[in-house]
């Protein structure tokens, strides 16, 4: 069967180590904090100038001074640090975050990424999305493996690239894909996939070719 | 101290300031940290043809959104509209122009230009429909593109604290774009929420030093807005 939402996002959760600073994107992506290991110690940024991002406030205890980069209210921790907007990117343009989760339109085998505009559609902005695809040191993909029944992840993405050669792991409902070599293609390799999904299944859903890992774990 | 920096409200401390055609910075991310009181005035004051630098465009009713709908904005530079559907609507009808800019890269531009730096090169999209045009360079086996130092004829920001002198303090995440828009405006004008006396604010935790404020405004009421509650239950 494949993962759900939150399963999808425990097993983003196992890219987390111990000490690592962590940029989460909106939507599966922030479900990601719920499932960080017992022990770990892990700092989330948000890019609106805050580290150490603690959970959603007691009601009652709102402060409209203190909003993650989503807009909802959030709380300190005892580790907390507040900048400005060029420090907070200062930080994810410099290479000092470790991981960048996200979400996604389309990916390529290349490790190109697809994610802030559809032509003819009102255009929203991309946000911190590409200062974050080409600044941190690892990005993973959180994304449904289709979209009304087509493909995301492609031989080339159609639209128009949040970033080039830029995606080191996707995961989907389906599997988990390892994207080899950056910027060239021939790379994609399903490293992981979800209990009772068959390989053929993940071809038939997929435009990119991929490799199948030797010793490919089958989730429990 | 000679200057006085002190202005009674806002519309007294845009009023000779003010004119048609002009670009004006304005500090804040989403609703938080936003300069309300000066839009207000700006708003009140009839200006138009504005190009307008700042992360987001506000919401219909608030921040930015005010500007918009009273079509003062002839241009907007932001990283993100989302929440703005006057904003879309305009845009549509192309009355509207938009400059998108990641997010790091506005940032980056805004310190560049308080700092005097014309220019500078980024990763950040590079590959990408916004390298178009610009000129791009390999540095150590990488390609960056080259952004942009941004200036404004006037910076509109909101501080938690300020002494008489200008010098600034902000509270949590109300800090975001206001520090480096404060620096990159020709006039750098100020709302905020506590006027202090000189000394009171420990020089260690100054954030914007006075020189880069003009003109400050005490609020008399301070109206902040959610935008996204969320909270979680009590154990």
């Amino acid at each position: 069967m494949p993962w759900t939402r939150d399963q999808m996002a425990a097993r983003a959760a196992q890219e987390l180590r111990d000490g690592f600073y962590c940029n989460l994107g909106i939507g599966i992506p922030t479900l990601v904090a719920n499932h960080v290991p017992p022990g770990m110690s892990i700092q989330f940024q948000s890019e609106n100038g805050m580290l150490g991002m603690g959970p959603f406030p007691f009601e009652g205890e709102e402060d409209a001074d203190l909003i993650n980069a989503g807009k909802q209210t959030v709380t300190e921790l005892p580790t907390t640090s507040f900048f400005d907007s060029a420090a907070s990117f200062a930080m994810i343009r410099g290479g000092h975050i470790d991981i960048s989760i996200l979400g996604a339109l389309q990916v390529a085998e290349n490790g190109d990424l697809a994610n802030w505009m559809i032509p003819g559609k009102m255009v929203k902005g991309m946000g911190g999305a590409m200062d974050l695809v080409a600044g941190v040191r690892r990005v993973v993909v959180l994304m449904e493996h289709t979209a009304g029944g087509k493909p995301k992840l492609l031989k080339r993405c159609t639209l128009p690239l949040t970033g080039a050669g830029v995606i080191d792991l996707v995961i989907t409902e389906l599997g988990v894909f390892e994207v080899a070599h950056k910027g060239r293609d021939g790379g994609l390799r399903l490293v992981d996939i979800a209990p009772g999904v068959t390989v053929e299944e993940i071809r038939e859903k997929t435009e990119a070719p991929f490799t199948v890992a030797e010793g490919l774990k089958v989730a429990a | 101290m000679a200057v006085n920096k002190i202005y009674q409200d806002s519309v007294a401390a845009l009023a000779d300031v003010l004119k048609d055609d002009m670009t004006i910075m304005s500090g804040g991310f989403g609703l938080c940290g936003i300069p309300d009181a000066l839009i207000e005035a700006i708003r009140d004051s009839g200006v138009k043809g504005l190009t307008i630098i700042s992360n987001n465009a506000g919401i219909d009713d608030a921040g930015l959104g005010l500007l918009l709908q009273t079509r003062q904005v002839r241009k907007m530079i932001s990283s993100y509209v989302g929440e703005n559907a006057t904003f879309a609507k305009q845009f549509l009808a192309g009355e509207l122009e938009i400059e998108f800019n990641p997010q790091g890269t506005l940032a980056e531009r805004i310190r560049a230009g308080g700092a005097g730096i014309p220019a500078f090169f980024t990763a950040t999209g590079a590959g990408t429909q916004i390298a178009e045009g610009k000129v791009q360079q390999e540095f150590d086996g990488r390609l960056y593109v080259q952004e942009r130092g941004l200036r404004a004829d006037l910076a509109i920001v909101h501080a938690w604290k300020a002494d008489p002198e200008g010098n600034l303090v902000y509270r949590k995440t109300a800090r975001n774009f206001n520090p480096i828009m404060a620096t990159a405006g020709e006039i750098t004008v100020a709302q905020v929420e506590h006027l202090v006396e000189l000394g009171s604010i420990d020089p260690d935790h100054i954030v914007t030093a006075g020189i880069f404020v003009n003109r400050i405004v005490p609020l008399q009421t301070v109206n902040k807005r959610i935008e996204q509650r969320t909270v979680r239950p009590r154990a």
